[in-house]
């Protein structure tokens, strides 16, 4: 798997995406300069966490308009896989690359804790090692996650099966405690109709090594490997 | 401003006396322009000079040998193995967070960012030490939530975990919160950079956000007490921008990569005033500024308000004679600033120019030999009121209310609006072991961090208060199986003028001088806040400790969490010592007594042979015993650990709330070997149940479920903050 | 000339800061306030001097960057008699 890191100014998971992928795919990421327009030979581009452009005038807005963000439409129209996270969630909103919004945390307040979030499909290459209605833990560490799209669009996702991530409790069930952020109908993880564009708020990234409290995100770092072998 | 005539009313407003105003003419021959007065003045203040402080801080013990620079720099340097070495340093912000929380916290986790990056390293952690006023007191919600905000704010965007910290409430707070910020870093033992000009001729560079007419004043600002009029210093307060800060870093360290630079300091406290009188200072060298070239923000700046601003995210830089063109395209492509305005003299004077004038000329050495030293008159602080009658205690009931009280109740409402896990190394986060573990990426080696003190205990005796905080960080440390390396000190006193506070600093520092020398837990870096006074009240006396130790195996680390199934046994010494315990205060409503006694050749043997059964692997959880004494620490194990216990033993208040030091608990399979071990090695043990279950049953045979104990820790934060 | 720039959240989406606000009015005793919506003043110098090509351009930013058109509303006012 060739996979490249999109570094925004401002990004800073970029790091903690490098070590999963590499992990995953003994391959080390490239990593692409916002400035940066030539992605040719990429089977992933992740767009990791952090505060593009310091998240100041919404989150992910200004990165939205950068100059690689042409090239990354164009891998995604070639049918390359694209994943979000975070930050890089919010990037594809705003670039309408994903349907909805992150709105701010209902609580108003960062969140920085565990969430434990249920797979709701796994015929993906993002989520193919999991197990469907596997609950799996992954950090959370934002103050606008908040997913909100209008009753049709959240319809159209549902109705599609594109909501790949929910937040759920421990045992897998969907209540209002679980949706710490508040996001609408507990969604956590989105994807396009083609499942090759991925965006979701929490971390598996941050959850690769045992050593740091668990490995429920490895799956999804090996998932990509094996599918995007070369 | 720039019309008042230059005068000693002038400089008294800058806050120098007489005597120094008088010295100032001396060293000048003549009356100093505003823009030389405003340089002695913020050279010269507390903050800068530590006029009140040095003639103490000098005794404190500052070696070692993996100490690879100690006080002097902008942050202490320790050698951690495999060709590394942890920076680190704690520094306050406290008035600026009472003005303005959110800022005056924010500004406060940026200005250390910048310490420990400044010395070449990639800052991976930051802990924070906080105290606050009375919650029952209006305004402490609102600087509780300012001040966490602004943590998290600045934190969370530059992409440092925030892995640890401590706080506490007491009313002696009020008016006069302490935000005490420590960051820690990483580098490559020979990549080291400091701040010591060299190179008569080299270009001197400005970097990063342009000045604006922010915080002018503000280190003199830091060396005043509060009167009534706190709220109209207002504007003086500096307005933080952590996606500069994170440009910054990157931009820094990459070009930290090549051989461009020769020297390089951030720009703190009273600004470009002393990054390059330090810098020139300590090289030996004179400095030439024109300040024209400075990237300015505002229109219209005089030369004293730019030499004076303390605009936030810049940092000034001596290159190599034909490094600017490396080091400008580093900086545009980071979208910073980048200007050359100056260059180093022979001359052993700072000269700044501005729109064709000579706006100050001052040679260096007498500004920096010359510069006051007081040794303030002390006194001993009064003896402690002895402890009165006290009630019988009732464990379960007492320890209820102890866990939930302001200082003991769970941070998590606090922690959780921290980013603790961002660059994937995060071993132990907040809360999960007595010290957070953080692990040096690519390598085995992780870093143990913590903040301690206990403003109490050295309220009620300096010497041995002070001396416990160091104790504390050593055995949070060791608690979690690293090996403490050294310290770095954050002195928070009232006003230095009056005797009695002078002798609480006094007595502090030879505390922590004894027991960083029996513990070889030297301080390798610090900062002094003096002033911390509302209306002429003081804080409680508060040294702050941040202690940094080493794991050589993150896997080694151990937490404090307890599993089913395993012994508790406290390594020790059997505890009765109830003054200025929490017990005393929350449930016998009596600050009162003597802190517990420090004994530091026991705090040794103890935490040794507690490292040494961690190492060899029998240990599965470990946690030091401190405020609330031993039920608390055990109960605090359970909770981490969801689980219950039974415990045997005496029913009386002094062996489960009595704070004495030089304790663990400790979690393992074979409680009853540990007790036979430790016994052998001399150190006195004692089994104290046996995990299991989901309640705590006492020996008095009272039951607590987790989930009662789990609601009354949780209560307190939401409660005070969410309502 | 400036062009002020208002962005409000769609009728509709949950505005939580718009709603603490309101409660904080509330728990100051100011009676009688309803719904609190909170948005964004975003105020730009424009070089443009004839003031319906300046509401154009400020609109096209606004579509284009300053406002999120499928959580934001937003109105371009131009400041009169202003020729800074």
């Amino acid at each position: 798997m060739k996979a490249g890191i999109v570094v925004f100014p401002g990004i800073n998971r970029e790091r903690d995406m490098a070590i999963a992928l590499e992990r995953a795919s003994g391959r080390k990421p490239r990593m692409i300069w916002h400035r940066e327009t030539d992605l040719q030979g990429l089977d992933l581009i992740v767009i990791p966490g952090g505060f593009s452009y310091g998240d100041y005038l919404r989150c992910g807005a200004m990165a939205a308009q950068s100059p690689v963000m042409d090239s990354i439409r164009a891998h995604a129209a070639r049918g390359g896989h694209l994943l979000g996270v975070c930050n890089g969630f919010q990037i594809l909103t705003e670039a309408q690359l994903l349907p909805g919004a992150l709105l701010r945390n209902a609580s108003l307040r960062f969140l920085s804790m565990d969430c434990h979030l249920r797979v709701e499909r796994t015929d993906t290459d993002f989520t193919a090692h999991y197990q469907r209605g596997q609950v799996i833990r992954a950090p959370l560490a934002h103050g606008d996650g908040n997913y909100f799209a209008d009753e049709a669009t959240l319809d159209r996702l549902e109705g599609e099966g594109l909501v790949v991530f929910r937040y759920v409790e421990p045992d897998g069930a969907v209540t209002a405690k679980a949706n710490r952020n508040g996001s609408a109908r507990n969604i956590a993880g989105i994807l396009s109709p083609n499942r090759r564009i991925m965006g979701l708020m929490p971390h598996p990234e941050d959850l690769v090594d045992p050593l740091m409290g668990g490995t429920d995100g490895a799956p999804l770092f090996e998932g990509l490997s094996a599918a995007l072998a070369a | 401003m720039t019309n008042k005539p230059v005068n000693q009313a002038l400089a008294a407003e800058f806050g120098l006396n007489a005597e120094e105003y008088a010295r100032v003419l001396d060293i000048m021959g003549r009356t100093p322009t505003l823009t030389e007065l405003g340089i002695f003045s913020v050279m010269w203040s507390e903050h800068c000079s530590y006029k009140s402080s040095r003639v103490w801080l000098r005794t404190l013990p500052t070696k070692a040998p993996w100490v690879i620079h100690g006080p002097g720099e902008n942050a202490g340097v320790v050698a951690i193995g495999e060709g590394l070495a942890a920076i680190f340093k704690m520094e306050s912000h406290n008035h600026p967070s009472f003005i303005e929380p959110y800022q005056g916290a924010a500004t406060g986790v940026g200005g250390i960012l910048r310490d420990v990056f400044t010395m070449g390293a990639r800052p991976v952690a930051n802990l924070n030490a906080l105290r606050f006023g009375d919650p029952k007191n209006p305004v402490t919600r609102r600087i509780v939530d300012g001040v966490v905000r602004g943590i998290g704010g600045y934190g969370n965007c530059v992409g440092v975990p925030t892995v640890g910290g401590e706080i506490n409430f007491h009313p002696a707070y009020d008016g006069n919160p302490l935000v005490n910020a420590m960051t820690v870093g990483i580098a490559p033992a020979d990549r080291i950079f400091l701040s010591a000009a060299a190179g008569i001729g080299n270009p001197v560079v400005y970097v990063g956000s342009r000045t604006g007419r922010d915080g002018i004043h503000g280190a003199t600002m830091a060396s005043a007490e509060f009167g009534a009029d706190a709220e109209a210093k207002r504007p003086t307060v500096q307005v933080g921008d952590p996606f500069v800060e994170k440009l910054l870093i990157e931009a820094c360290l990459e070009l930290m990569a090549t051989d461009a630079i020769v020297a390089i300091q951030d720009m703190g406290a009273a600004g470009l005033t002393s990054s390059s009188v330090e810098m020139a200072g300590k090289g030996g060298v004179g400095i030439e500024l024109d300040l024209d070239q400075v990237p300015q923000r505002e229109t219209g700046m005089s030369a004293y308000e730019m030499m004076l601003s303390e605009s936030q995210e810049r940092m000034l830089i001596v290159l190599r004679p034909g490094a600017e063109e490396i080091t400008r395209a580093i900086f545009e492509k980071w979208e910073l600033d980048f200007a050359v305005i100056g260059h180093l003299t022979d001359t052993g004077r700072i000269v700044v120019r501005h729109q064709g004038r000579v706006e100050a000329e001052i040679p260096l050495a007498p500004l920096a030999d010359q510069a006051p030293l007081y040794h303030r008159p002390t006194a001993p602080s009064p003896a402690p009121k002895p402890v009165g009658a006290i009630p019988a205690a009732r464990l379960a009931d007492d320890l209820v209310k102890l866990i939930g009280c302001p200082d003991l109740a769970s941070r998590a409402w606090v922690w959780d609006q921290y980013d603790s896990t961002v660059g994937g190394q995060t071993v132990k986060r907040p809360g999960a072991a007595d010290a957070a573990i953080v692990k040096v990426d690519g390598h085995r080696l992780a870093l143990a961090l913590t903040t301690d003190c206990t403003p109490r205990y050295v309220a009620a005796d300096p010497e041995a208060g002070a001396a416990q905080a160091v104790a504390e960080a050593w055995r949070n440390i060791t608690a979690t199986g690293a090996r403490p390396l050294a310290i770095t000190d954050n002195m928070n006193f009232g006003n230095p003028e009056k005797p009695v506070v002078m002798g609480q600093f006094a007595a502090a520092v030879a505390g922590i001088a004894k027991a960083c020398t029996a513990l070889d837990f030297p301080v390798v870096s610090g900062n002094v806040s003096l002033y911390n006074e509302t209306e002429g009240s003081p804080i409680l006396p508060t040294p702050a400790i941040g202690g940094l130790g080493v794991l050589e195996d993150a896997a080694r680390a151990v937490g404090l969490a307890a599993a089913p199934g395993q012994d508790l046994v406290l390594v020790g010494a059997e505890p009765s010592h109830l003054g200025q315990s929490l017990w005393l205060r929350e449930i016998a409503g009596q600050e009162a007594g003597p802190p517990p006694p420090v004994d530091l050749a026991a705090e040794r043997r103890h935490g040794d042979f507690v490292r040494a059964r961690i190492a060899s692997g029998e240990v599965r959880a470990c946690h030091d015993v401190a405020d609330g004494g031993l039920l608390v620490a055990v109960a605090e194990m359970l909770m981490a650990g969801n689980v219950g216990a039974t415990l045997a033993g005496p029913t009386d208040g002094g062996f489960w709330f009595g704070e004495d030091q030089a304790r663990y608990v400790v979690a393992v399979a074979d409680g009853a070997a540990l007790v036979a071990a430790a016994q052998g090695a001399g150190i006195p043990a004692r089994l104290l149940g046996r995990t299991g279950g989901e309640g705590l049953t006492l020996p008095d045979g009272t039951t607590i479920s987790l989930a009662t104990l789990r609601s009354a820790h949780e209560r307190f934060f939401p409660a005070l903050m969410e309502t | 000339m400036k062009a002020v720039v208002t962005v409000m959240l769609k009728p509709g989406v949950l505005d939580p800061q718009g709603k603490a606000i309101g409660q904080a009015l509330s728990h100051l005793g100011f009676a009688g306030v309803g719904e609190v919506r909170a948005g964004k003043v975003i105020e730009l110098e424009l070089a443009e001097t004839d003031p319906d090509a300046a509401k154009n351009a400020a609109e096209s930013m606004a579509r284009k960057l300053l406002a999120n058109t499928v959580i934001e509303s937003f109105k371009v006012e131009i400041a009169k008699g202003d020729a800074a």
